[in-house]
Order: C-alpha cells, then structure tokens, then sequence
C-alpha cells in the first residue's frame, strides 16, 4: 500500500469508529447502569465500571411476578398480532400482486401517514361498548394497525419478484389458484415471509401508544410496564435501567441476529413507502 | 376435476362481462380476508372519527351534533397553535439533521472494510430497538447533576445544560434522541442509493483529476437525490406524529414548552375524555401531514424544473 492508501485507511476506520460509536457507547452505558448499585449510579464523576456488579438488579426485576406477567402479556398480543397478519396479510400481498391492484396500496400508506392516536379514539369507544377493556383482545386487534400493514406492504414487493412461470404451468397442468399459492408461490416467498414476520413482531413487541391507553393493571404489555416504573421508581436507576434493558433485549437480539432481513424488509418498505 | 369446481364461482362472478378474461376475479378470494380487517381497524376508525368530529362527545355525558363547531375551537384555541409551532420546528429539525448525517454515514459504509456487516447491524440498533427502553435511559442521561452527557460536556470544557428540563432546551434535547434514532433509516435508504449508482462517471471524474468534494458534490449528490427525497418525506412522516420519545420523556414539559400536536392530542382525548373535539384535532392533524407532503413533493417538482431548466 502507498502512503496515501494507508491515510485513506485510517480515515476509513475513524470515520466507522465516529459512526457506530453513538449507538455502541449508548447500549454500553444502558449494560453499565442496569449493573451499578445505586451508590455508583449517584456519583459523580459517573463511574462506567463498578467495583461491584450489581446483578441484584435484573434479579429484582425477573423476580417480581408482575414482570412475568407483563412479559407473558407482551408474548400474547405480538404473538397473535402477528401471526393473524400473516395469516391474512400473505394471501392477500399474493392476490394484490397478482392483479397488479397497485391502487390498494393507497390504503396503506393512508394507514402509514395516521397516527396511532386517531386508530385509538374510535376503536376505544367500541371495546368499551364491546365490554372487551380489561382484557388483551383489543390490544391484539389494534396491533394489526401496526402488523397488517407491514406484512401485505412487504409481501406485495417480494411476490412482485417472483417467477410467474411456474405458476402458469402448474395453472395449466391443472392446479385451482389455491393450490398454486399453497404449494408453488408460498414455497418460494418464504424469505420473503420472514422479513415480515421479523419486522411485524419488532415493530409490535416495541409499540407502546395503543398500551397506554388500552392496558388495564393486568393487562400490561412491558413497554408499558416500563415506562409505569419511571414514575414509582424515580431514583432507583439500577433496576430501571435493568428493566429497559430486559424489554428491548429480544428485539436488539434479533436485529444483530437478522440484520440482513431487517436491511432488506426496511429499504424495500420504505423506498415504496415515500 | 378441482379446476373445474373452482372456476365455475369465478366465471359466474365475471358474468356481466363475458369477454374479459376469467383470471382477475379469482385473485379476490386471496384478498377478501385482508380487505375485512383493514375495512375493520383503518376505514371504519377514519369513517368514525370524522363523525365524531361533529359532535360534542365527552365520555359520561350525551352526545350532540354540533357541526363544525370542533373546529372552530381549534382556530382559537391558544394550545394548540402553539403545538403546531412545537411540531413544524421539532419536525424540520428531525428531518434535516439525520438527512445530512445519514448521508454522510452512507458514504462510509457504501466503502469496503472488514466487519462490515456487523458493524451496519450496530448502527441499525437505535431503530429498532423499544422506544420507551429507550427514552428511560436517555432521561437519565440527561439529568442535570447525575447525568452523564453534563458530565461529557465538562470534559471538553461545556457548562452543565438543563437539556429537557428547560423550556428553551427540550426541543434540541429531543430531536438529538430522535437524530440518534433516526439516522439510521436515512443511512439505509441512502446506501441502497449510493448501490445502484454506475461506475462509469466516477471513472471519467478520476481521470479528469476531480477530488473528493467534486466528486460527491456533481455526481454522488444528484444520483441519490431520489434516494434522499424519499428518506426526507419518510422521515417527516414519522417526526410529525412522533410520540414514544416525547411522552416518554417529558409529557409535553416542561410546562407545555415540547407539547406537539399529537401529544395535545393525547391530552384532550386520553386525559379530559374530550372524544369530539380530539377527533377533530385527529382530522386536522391527518390534513396537515398530508399538507406538509404534499408542499414537499411541489418543492421536489420545482427543483427537477429548475435543474431542467437551467441544466439544459
């Protein structure tokens, strides 16, 4: 390497560690509060590693039983949410691509532009006529605002892409449409089903606006139980940060796990979202 | 022998119009299910809203139409023009910055190093990791005794700032959460950019001895343009209705100094149980994203015009 390549090399890797650096110092000093006790998470100057971890704190939290049942909350609503878009969200991305129903599309972007709130207003009205509030049924349903958009917007694209000719031949071979969905077309978009299913679960297990207002005591989802901590525990940051971290772990998880789907899922749906 | 049975409802259906092909119809099936739930959680809410719009419609009390007269509350109502206020500069700001330092993160990783990879999984943390997780620890980042980012600016010579406990700071204090969120999404879009870009001008401009300036100033910049557009309008949409970070945060505080139009909103619907009047808010902040997209697709107009006009 010239001297000139080896400056430009350097510059490189300053300009990546400059980038990443927010978000890796970030999540650090998140890992470093969840494990300090509350006399070093008071002092000053701050103190990045303690003497002492303070693992009580993730203790603390996994072993309250109301944490366990916000966490199994959580599980229930993204789980179903999810896996109900999927149900009809794929089929209905295969027909809208297949009849090159372009116009549809409105529908969800009009559905991309409005606020959550605005979903919130009228649907709370009807659970409380529906006598539903208190239970996760309408946590479930308001989450498809979220799912079903993402999972028909992404599978839209990913079918847009798919060969057309082996479905053709199966057409002529004698195959009814549902059998060249189940078995020629859903074989093939599994890729695409799981960038879906990867941001349709993020998205969901990190939704927080339709919980606070929906979410009785019991009914709690985690980000809503977290954020319920903030104003109990003002000054006990271990454990709140400890908290935090617990809640946005999976998802943190699953987006160094699954970065690659992640990339793709979200540049496609935002480049056709603008 | 199953074709047949399943073609027969199909062609039945296209009756009307014999002479058009038998295949469209059949897709509808695959849709109907789909077209039950959006007609169910995003058309009936829509259709509702506005309805609620014209009444006055508190929870615990009947309800009565009244018209217009929702909105013409909201011409005189001190609140919440200045959460409009709050929301234009909140959003401006969180589209502008993360646009420039999304950008400039693209270049970087569009180059080729080790780790690559896993070091675009890292940066992409921020997005998608839980807002309100999120929110919890950037509040005690910002505490003004305790927190660490007073401690950060100390050592490089900084007074202490209040950050979101000050009316005149809350605003910057948030949109440098929502920056740090955000860029990412810019980077993503933008680097799908800068990946469908041909070699060939880069080439001539080597040869004709441009630096690196030049170079992203002539040919990178206007290639990704359209790139850049869609992660703008992108980016607006979200930091309008942007909502996790500020609740989570400051609630609107201190007093109503960060207060955007969809945390009022939260307010007169979810605390006073104001149902009709929110509604209406809900409806003219549905109008006014539509508004500020529509401005920017007109400016974007402009601009190709120009660009055509004087390039030419």
């Amino acid at each position: 390497m010239t001297p000139r390549q080896i400056i430009g090399r350097i510059g490189l890797w300053f300009a990546v560690f400059v980038i990443v650096s927010p978000a890796i110092l970030f999540f650090l000093w998140m890992a470093s509060l969840s494990l300090k006790f509350e006399v070093d998470n008071a002092a000053y100057p701050p103190v990045f590693i303690p003497e002492h971890f303070a693992w009580k704190n993730y203790a603390d939290v996994l072993a309250s039983n109301r944490f366990l049942t916000y966490f199994i909350n959580s599980l229930i609503v993204t789980g179903s949410a999810t896996a109900l878009a999927l149900l009809v969200g794929v089929p209905a991305g295969y027909g809208i691509a297949r009849m090159a129903a372009h116009k549809s599309a409105i529908v969800i972007l009009i559905a991309r532009i409005t606020p959550g709130l605005s979903y919130l207003i009228p649907l709370f009205l009807l659970f409380q006529w529906l006598g539903l509030l208190g239970t996760l049924v309408p946590q479930i349903i308001i989450h498809l605002v979220v799912t079903v958009p993402i999972v028909i917007w992404i599978m839209i694209g990913y079918f847009e892409t798919t060969p057309m000719e082996l479905e053709e031949a199966a057409l002529i071979d004698g195959a009814t449409r549902w059998q060249v969905f189940r078995h020629v077309a859903l074989p093939i978009a599994r890729p695409g089903i799981a960038v879906a299913f990867i941001l349709a679960v993020i998205f969901s297990w990190n939704n927080f606006v339709f919980g606070i207002v929906l979410a009785g005591r019991e009914t709690r989802t985690l980000p809503v139980a977290v954020y319920n901590m903030i104003s109990f525990d003002q000054l006990s940051w271990g454990p709140l940060a400890a908290a935090a971290l617990i809640v946005t772990f999976p998802v943190l998880l699953l987006t160094v796990l699954a970065q690659r789907q992640i990339v793709a899922g979200l540049t496609a749906g935002a480049v056709k979202g603008g | 022998m199953s074709a047949l049975t399943q073609s027969s409802p199909a062609a039945a259906q296209s009756g009307a119009a014999p002479e058009k092909e038998l295949r469209p119809p059949s897709y509808w099936p695959f849709v109907v299910p789909a077209l039950v739930v959006v007609l169910a959680i995003i058309i009936f809410p829509w259709v509702f809203t506005i309805w609620m719009s014209l009444n006055e419609w508190k929870v615990g009390s009947p309800t009565t139409f009244v018209g217009l007269s929702n909105y013409l509350r909201l011409t005189g109502d001190p609140r919440f023009i200045e959460a409009i206020g709050h929301t234009l500069v909140y959003t401006v700001l969180s589209v502008l910055l993360p646009l420039v330092l999304g950008t400039l993160a693209a270049v970087v990783f569009h180059q080729k190093f080790a780790g690559r990879g896993f070091l675009r999984g890292i940066f992409i943390m921020p997005m998608m990791a839980t807002p309100v997780a999120i929110a919890l620890v950037w509040t005690m980042m910002f505490h003004p005794q305790l927190g660490v980012l007073n401690y950060l600016l100390s050592l490089v010579g900084i007074s202490p700032q209040l950050w979101v406990f000050h009316p005149a700071t809350v605003i910057p204090s948030l949109v440098l959460v929502e920056t740090w969120q955000w860029t990412p999404l810019v980077m993503l879009i933008v680097l799908g950019g800068l990946a469908a870009i041909p070699t060939e001008p880069y080439e001539s401009a080597q040869i004709d001895g441009a630096n690196f300036w030049q170079v992203f100033r002539f040919i990178t910049l206007p290639l990704i343009m359209p790139f850049l557009f869609i992660a703008g309008m992108i980016r607006m949409i979200d930091a309008v209705k942007s909502f996790d970070i500020i609740f989570a945060i400051t609630q609107g505080g201190p007093g109503s100094a960060s207060e955007t139009i969809n945390i009022y909103l939260y307010s007169v619907a979810f605390t006073y149980y104001d149902l009709g009047y929110g509604s209406a808010i809900a409806v003219v902040f549905f109008l006014l994203i539509v508004l500020l997209a529509a401005v920017m697709l007109y400016a974007r107009q402009r601009m190709l015009w120009t660009e055509i006009a004087s390039g030419a």
